[in-house]
């Protein structure tokens, strides 16, 4: 599909449903939607069973972190119309708190990814039956893919021979985590370069 | 021995994770009324490795290699998508000998996949034989990776913007004679499994997916095609040289684990047919050339000019060390992997490393209707499923 016909397709999408897609753009040849996080299931039915639309493969659920966003996620859902042979991104904001109605009762494939995106992200979504972690250990706590998250983790885990157990224990580096950022400094990197900080004030 | 109804309860068994069945780490709570599958609970996980959060930490460069670590059994493919999603972000095209060693390699990636599923469901449901013969053919296939990239499984070959290195002729020809050699095996195998009274009681009307709900499920490739749909992104939204090669679409009509067998079996020698035709292509005039793009912002330039040019060098220095910068945006770029939609959706913010990187697994999609499939059919049944939903944990649980 060319990108005037995204184009015309996002205009549909968006004037059949007022309040709840509020935007839309094309770039790289996909359509992506902005929609209202309260509305998504009103969103997805139409999408699903507007003859125009015929988005009727679910595809994927996932969501980014902005910590510095006020809505700090985005949830992001993927759509594929195989009538249409196109596919289709919607994206809602949420943050810790906001309740994402789930997408169960209409596809039923969202129930794993619903589970993923609240195991790594921490979006709720209710209406789902079954909210567990889905990904990380039994008893993880944290969720690893915001950005907040320490790359290397709070715990590790290893056999104790003696106690015949595994045992979680506090992470312990022998070595700092190095974090190799070869960013140019002419290219915006706004930190002072390695060695800088012990220079006096230039006078 | 009057036992009242309220004394009765189901069975609980737990099927994995150490399972030869469970093709990995898989574990399955199973509910059983007597031998009659009640509820499938399937705890996934135990292979988590924070793929996703490592990628965000590396430059573009870096992350490839994690995609041969997804679905370990055809890594190639993997790879493919995450350099289609970061090549439409650069806007980059490849050169046309570099889309044909990658088309010639995923066509090998998906051999390599569907001649493990095959034989080792048969293995799942009795059979001993088919993954002797089918394991001999991969590690030819091994081989054909090995002399490309240097390693038989976790190649790294693809490049934003093209393959590593371009093939020498003799391993082309090699390919080339290993083609027609290997439909014959095919037919082995097809004559071992395809008639086989036992292999068709164990798979015939197991594990139905009507068309409707397999759309809805998330499933794709193989597992849509098994229930009728003529969906395949290689013909429907053709990516690298997939336009112009020719080639069918197999599809099923019953949706269930039979079907997906054959369909696989078919699919394998199509899979020779296009690289049969990649062959043909590269060894045409208009096949030699680069293999990778020849921006140097891009693509590292070759050794022999960094001996000579400083400017090589420093060009070499920066993509190895700082590597590219992807213009801000976000792609979802999908190729058909053996098991059906492999996606990659990238979030760039602009800098050498990706903000965000989704991997979409279709094993994902696929292990979630293990429940929906396996109620009302026999705990043998389960394996059977199993087998035929083509399962790799590496990408489940990524």
């Amino acid at each position: 599909m060319d990108d005037a016909k995204l184009d015309a397709l996002g205009q549909t999408i968006v004037s059949a449903l007022p309040g709840a897609a509020t935007g839309y753009r094309v770039a790289f040849n996909q359509l992506t939607v902005d929609v209202e996080a309260s509305k998504i299931v009103e969103v997805v039915k139409y999408l699903r069973d507007d003859p125009n639309c015929r988005f009727v493969n679910f595809t994927d659920i996932t969501a980014a972190d902005y910590p510095s966003r006020e809505k700090r996620f985005d949830v992001i859902y993927h759509f594929l119309s195989p009538t249409l042979n196109t596919r289709i991104r919607l994206k809602a904001q949420a943050d810790e708190t906001t309740q994402v109605p789930s997408l169960i009762e209409v596809f039923p494939g969202a129930d794993w990814f619903e589970r993923e995106a609240y195991d790594l992200y921490g979006v709720f979504f209710v209406g789902h039956p079954d909210m567990r972690r889905i990904l990380t250990d039994y008893g993880f706590e944290g969720h690893p893919l915001r950005k907040d998250f320490p790359l290397t983790g709070f715990l590790e885990v290893r056999y104790d021979d003696q106690e015949k157990r595994v045992v979680y224990e506090p992470v312990r580096l022998n070595q700092e985590f190095r974090k190799f950022d070869f960013l140019s400094p002419w290219e915006g990197a706004d930190y002072p370069l390695p060695g800088d900080e012990k220079a006096g004030p230039k006078v | 021995m009057n036992e009242q109804p309220e004394n009765l309860r189901n069975f609980t068994i737990n099927f994995g994770p150490q399972h030869p069945a469970a093709h990995g780490v898989l574990r399955l709570v199973l509910e059983l009324d007597g031998e009659v599958v009640a509820r499938v609970d399937p705890h996934i996980g135990l292979l988590h490795r924070g793929t996703e959060k490592l990628i965000e930490q590396k430059t573009y460069l870096q992350a490839i290699p994690y995609f041969d670590r997804l679905d370990y059994v055809a890594p190639m493919n993997q790879e493919h998508a995450f350099c289609l999603a970061a090549e439409k972000l650069l806007g980059i095209e490849v050169p046309r000998r570099g889309q044909l060693i990658r088309v010639l390699y995923c066509e090998i990636g998906r051999i390599l996949s569907h001649l493990l599923n095959v034989t080792t469901q048969a293995m799942d449901v009795g059979a001993l034989t088919p993954p002797l013969w089918g394991f001999e053919e991969r590690e030819k296939l091994m081989v054909f990776y090995e002399r490309a990239s240097g390693s038989r499984m976790h190649a790294a070959f693809f490049r934003v913007g093209g393959v590593h290195q371009d093939l020498p002729q003799k391993l082309i020809d090699d390919i080339e004679a290993w083609c027609d050699p290997f439909l014959k095996v095919v037919d082995d195998l097809d004559r071992l499994l395809t008639a086989n009274r036992i292999f068709k009681q164990r798979n015939v009307d197991i594990g139905v997916v009507p068309l409707k709900e397999a759309w809805e499920w998330g499933f794709s490739g193989v597992m849509v095609r098994g229930s009728g749909a003529a969906w395949d992104l290689r013909k429907s939204q053709p990516y690298e040289c997939y336009a112009e090669m020719d080639f069918d679409i197999p599809i099923g009509k019953n949706g269930d684990c039979y079907d997906r067998y054959l369909i696989r079996m078919e699919e394998m020698r199509q899979s020779v047919r296009i690289m049969k035709q990649c062959i043909q292509k590269l060894n045409a005039p208009d096949g030699k050339g680069p293999v990778v793009v020849e921006d140097n912002k891009v693509a590292p330039p070759r050794r022999g000019e960094m001996k000579r040019s400083m400017e090589a060098l420093i060009h070499h220095f920066k993509l190895y060390t700082e590597g590219v910068h992807v213009p801000e945006g976000e792609v979802y770029a999908a190729v058909e992997a053996p098991k059906g939609e492999f996606g990659v959706y990238l979030i760039s913010d602009g800098t050498n490393k990706p903000y965000k990187c989704k991997i979409r697994a279709p094993g994902f999609a696929h292990l979630q209707a293990m429940d929906h499939i396996c109620r009302g059919h026999l705990l043998a049944d389960v394996s059977a499923i199993l087998g035929s939903l083509d399962i790799v944990f590496g990408e489940v649980d990524r």
